[in-house]
């Protein structure tokens, strides 16, 4: 078993979702059960590979890449077939082979328009090619693959099954990105080119190698090349998060997609960027990070501050939900710019943590526009009346989001906070204790911004419109799709060591360039 | 009088002549003479069989390609004014595997329009005989001649459409724009002929390399020459022609026009940069420089605005030459392993460029068919009633745009990594602007994606299309090669990596 997975484990994680696609290309388009039968089965395969990579995964050597593959791939250029899983990746993996067969359960009744399961569940199932790709990648040219191969089936989601501004927003999403990408493959050649040459007179891609040579200090580069290629992958990986200027897709985006989308695009999607980070940008060029640490900080805390004042100005629930994803990659980066494990190990978490929790809201806004037909806020009201069990568990994540202790938001927010209090070395303390404060006015907002929806929405009693109207609680694939969700935010609340044991190791191994760490 | 003609004639001596290195164009020639003879004799319902003998001729000139291929040396013919290297092969190569698409593109097209059939399928092979004289033509003359060629025959075809008015007119500009470049080109040939004293690109080689490349008349020679060669690649500021001659030509012809013609131009810059202009690399770098950087967005913000599908991929044609002429404003005199990406880059991209943009040309064919109309809105939900070719055109669109797993992304990568191979603080910002473009021409490539997937049929009308078999067949293969150069990029990148040029300057 060990042996298999050594060889094939993430590279079947990877394929597997393909497979299904191939077979459900020679089904003909009519026989949806079967459809939505061979699409769950290959996403719970998936998640099969996914729970035995969790099981073989050896805790005590998280620094080390596990699972390891590397086999050429294009000679020409020295790009090779390089996989491997460490404690870094290991979550985002696992959030997302978990994830898309829940929003795969989620769909079976609940197709958007233009109902065509086939396609649908195509373009979810390449989706999850494109994300496990992108996290086992070891090989800058293959993570820049995977990351952009992304972009075609969230495009077609948002295009063809979104709402009624679906072409502008799949556009926006796509060019916006699109835009990121090629400034992020201009900086991926500028690192091959400035990367050492191996015995055999060859640059590499390899992130591991480059890793090693970004914490030996980049050997001879020139400060301010590593400036500018870091600024390369910055537009690349800010876009994707988004950071405050970049983030207006967004909304659009969020607001726009099918609820499918929005889960899968909260849950995973954004965290490429910020795995982005972490993985590629940060350890590669660790001296041109403490130049960049300021500027992401400050913009992470201005996007803390105006995702929540973004949020308060929304009226409709799904638009909110989104500038609140805003305001949370904001916690997430101010954790990555302290370029300390704590705030690192924070981020991680509060990628995990954000990808369950939004991506909860993201369903329960469905469920809502699916039985109200609406989601603007002033229409609703009272769905603890009409649907007592969808109303607490909206409470729930709401709690959950405006970081609770006890629950999973908890352990991405206040360690992210509290590691701005003692930057690395080289960054400016009262810059960063500053940042904390404004940081810390955020969590309030959120308090407010999340209970007065809820407030809004859940309180008080059904408007005069839906009042005669009988609303459904929750179907068979609700529970389904969402207990699991629900137990997780739970569990990682209670016992967040659970995460921080697998990640810490892998962070202090990839911040091994900065002191004071 | 005619004594002394025939003594200095007596020494002539027949330059050896190597038959099997000559063997595609012979196929190409003798092709020409049996098809010519076959439209004289056959009537005018029985014309097929011109497209067939044409076709098959095509095909059999590959033969001899890959025999020569397999043969691994490089012959020398006419004191070197004619080389078949691997460079020409592989250029060869792409030149008749376009022509046959073509000709699987225009059958249909060209039988059921009010057209010439015959001829247009002699002066298509006349063409095709042109570009591949060009790819190994290594001589100022050889290279004129080759020109002359392929363009003559492709001004007729250009003007095919004899009843229409835009048919007529694009035929025109793009004949009058063609002798004007041409006249350019020879004044600049000229002149290096008159400093140099030889034709052959390698003696002009040594010669720009050595005391005359710094004279001003060398300079103005070779940017005279390239200038030349700038309008046939439809280069801003010398692209004016080529949007009215593409919407006005046969689809056919306008498919052929952007991609053979197209390719035959680069393949004689490279052959002049990299053989003969070289020594002078510090006056084509800025040239080239400002000509791709113009080039890929002008061609991209004009196509931004474009309401016709076939005026959009001429913009879009126009700003791709952007991107291919991108890698030569890094050239160098001194550093030949950049010399060699930037080399294998363009060959790498001018193959996957001719396979996608044939592809989305034989899905534009065959949805006109049914539309009667080049107009984008008429495109309007066309995967409802055509999957097929909707998502086949999705697969080119994106691999002209750069997106994986479609061919275009890699053959893309492959520019910037030569552009970037230079190090230099241009090549940077060159590589911005190149990125900044991929962008730009994503929006226009996302437009028609749109139109197709997301927009309701116009009138509900949602007959399917009758596609005919030629067309299948050139969109099939067309869409295969597109996955599988975008999956598998080592399958090209291999033959892009050995199409070097056998004889350089200095060597």
């Amino acid at each position: 078993m060990k042996d298999l997975l050594n060889g094939w484990g993430p590279t079947a994680a990877v394929f597997l979702p393909l497979v299904g696609v191939a077979v459900m290309l020679a089904i003909p388009k009519s026989e949806e059960t079967l459809h939505k039968v061979v699409a769950l089965v290959t996403s719970l395969a998936v998640f099969a590979v996914g729970v035995a990579l969790l099981a073989e995964f050896d805790y005590d050597q998280t620094a080390d890449m596990q699972f390891f593959v590397n086999k050429t791939w294009i000679e020409v250029i020295n790009s090779r077939y390089i996989i491997g899983i460490d404690g870094i990746s290991l979550p985002l993996i696992a959030l997302t082979v978990f994830i898309v067969p829940l929003v795969i359960i989620y769909s079976w009744n609940h197709f958007p328009e233009p109902h065509n399961p086939k396609a649908f569940l195509i373009l979810i199932l390449i989706l999850e090619t494109g994300m496990i790709g992108t996290f086992v990648a070891q090989d800058l040219l293959r993570f820049c693959g995977f990351f952009e191969l992304v972009l075609l089936p969230m495009y077609f989601m948002i295009g063809v099954y979104g709402g009624e501004q679906r072409k502008y927003a799949s556009l926006k999403f796509f060019l916006y990105t699109a835009f990121g990408s090629a400034l992020m493959i201009v900086s991926i050649l500028a690192t091959y080119f400035l990367s050492p040459v191996n015995a055999a007179g060859d640059h590499t891609f390899s992130m591991i190698e480059l890793a090693n040579w970004g914490a030996a200090g980049n050997g001879e580069l020139v400060r301010l090349t590593g400036i500018l290629v870091f600024g390369g992958f910055f537009m690349g990986f800010g876009i994707k998060v988004p950071m405050f200027p970049f983030h207006t897709w967004l909304p659009d985006a969020h607001t726009q997609a099918p609820t499918q989308g929005s889960v899968i695009l909260a849950a995973v999607l954004l965290k490429l960027g910020t795995y982005g980070f972490v993985r590629i940008a940060i350890p590669i060029f660790p001296e041109a990070a403490i130049w960049w640490a300021p500027i992401i900080g400050g913009l992470a805390v201005f996007g803390i501050i105006y995702g929540a004042l973004g949020c308060l100005a929304q009226t409709d629930m799904k638009r909110l939900i989104a500038f609140s994803s805003v305001a949370h990659m904001g916690y997430v980066m101010l954790g990555i710019a302290t370029l300390t494990p704590l705030g690192t190990n924070a981020a991680i978490f509060g990628m995990v943590a954000h990808g369950l929790i939004t991506g909860m809201l993201f369903f329960l806004a469905g469920s809502v526009k699916d039985r109200f037909h609406t989601l603007e806020i002033k229409r609703l009201g009272g769905l603890l009346l009409q649907a007592p069990r969808m109303g607490w568990l909206l409470g729930f994540a709401c709690m959950a989001s405006l970081g609770l202790p006890g629950l999973a938001g908890f352990w991405g927010e206040f360690p992210a906070i509290l590691s701005a209090y003692q930057p690395a070395d080289g960054l400016s303390e009262p810059l960063f204790r500053t940042f904390m404060v404004i940081a810390a006015i955020g969590t309030v907002l959120a308090a407010g911004y999340l209970l007065w929806l809820l407030q809004r929405v859940a309180f008080g009693t059904p408007t005069e419109e839906f009042e005669k109207e009988h609303i459904h609680d929750m179907h068979l694939t609700d529970y389904l799709a969402w207990v699991p969700m629900i137990v997780l935010i739970l569990v990682l609340g209670v016992y967040p060591n659970l995460l921080f044991k697998i990640t810490d190791g892998a962070v202090v191994h990839s911040l091994r360039a900065f002191a004071g760490s | 009088m005619l004594a002394s003609v025939l003594a200095a004639t007596s020494g002539f001596v027949r330059p050896d002549l190597d038959w099997h290195a000559l063997a595609p164009e012979l196929i190409l020639t003798a092709t020409i003479v049996v098809a010519l003879f076959l439209d004289v004799t056959t009537s005018e319902s029985g014309k097929g069989i011109v497209a067939s003998v044409s076709g098959i001729g095509i095909l059999a000139a590959i033969v001899p390609l890959i025999t020569l291929g397999l043969d691994d040396s490089s012959r020398v013919m006419f004191d070197g004014a004619y080389v078949v290297d691997d460079f020409a092969l592989v250029l060869k190569g792409v030149f008749l595997v376009a022509a046959y698409l073509t000709i699987l593109l225009s059958t249909n097209a060209i039988a059921e329009g009010d057209y010439h059939e015959g001829e247009y399928y002699l002066l298509l092979v006349s063409a095709v005989l042109g570009m591949t004289v060009m790819a190994s033509a290594r001589d100022l003359i050889s290279i004129f001649i080759a020109l002359e060629m392929l363009s003559i025959p492709a001004y007729l075809l250009a003007s095919w459409r004899k009843r229409a008015k835009t048919g007529i007119e694009g035929g025109m500009k793009y004949y009058l724009m063609g002798v004007f470049a041409s006249a350019i080109m020879l004044y600049g040939m000229s002149l290096i002929f008159g400093g140099t004293g030889s034709t052959l690109l390698t003696d002009v080689g040594a010669a720009v390399s050595g005391t005359f490349g710094d004279s001003p008349v060398a300079v103005l020679g070779i940017i005279f020459t390239l200038v030349g060669f700038a309008f046939k690649v439809s280069a801003v500021p010398f692209h004016n022609w080529a949007p009215d001659t593409y919407e006005g030509a046969p689809t056919p012809v306008t498919a052929f026009l952007s991609v053979a013609s197209k390719t035959a131009g680069f393949v004689a810059i490279l052959q002049l940069v990299f053989i003969g202009f070289l020594g002078q690399a510090d006056t084509i770098r800025p040239f080239m420089f400002v000509l791709a950087a113009l080039t890929m967005t002008v061609g991209n913000v004009i196509a931004l605005r474009q309401t016709n599908v076939v005026r959009l991929f001429a913009y879009s044609s126009v700003a791709q030459a952007g991107f291919i002429l991108a890698p030569l404003a890094v050239v160098s005199a001194t550093d030949g392993d950049t010399m060699a990406k930037i080399l294998s880059s363009v060959v790498l991209y001018l193959v996957v460029y001719t396979v996608m943009n044939l592809g989305a040309f034989a899905v534009i064919i065959a949805v006109s068919r049914r539309t009667q109309s080049g107009e984008i809105t008429s495109w309007a939900g066309l995967f409802t009633y055509a999957p097929g070719l909707a998502v086949a055109m999705g697969a080119f669109l994106f691999g002209l745009g750069g997106i994986p797993p479609a061919a275009g992304w890699f053959a893309k990568f492959q520019l910037f990594g030569a552009v970037l191979s230079d190090g230099s603080a241009s090549a940077y910002a060159m590589a911005v602007i190149m990125a900044v473009n991929s962008v730009i021409s994503l929006a226009y490539y996302l437009g028609l994606m749109r139109t197709m997937f997301m927009d309701d049929a116009l009138d509900g009308d949602v007959t399917p299309i009758r596609t005919p078999v030629p067309l299948v067949a050139a969109v099939g293969i067309t869409v295969v090669a597109t996955i599988v150069l975008g999956v598998m990029p080592g399958l090209v990148a291999d033959l892009a990596d050995g199409a070097t040029f056998a004889f350089l300057p200095g060597q």
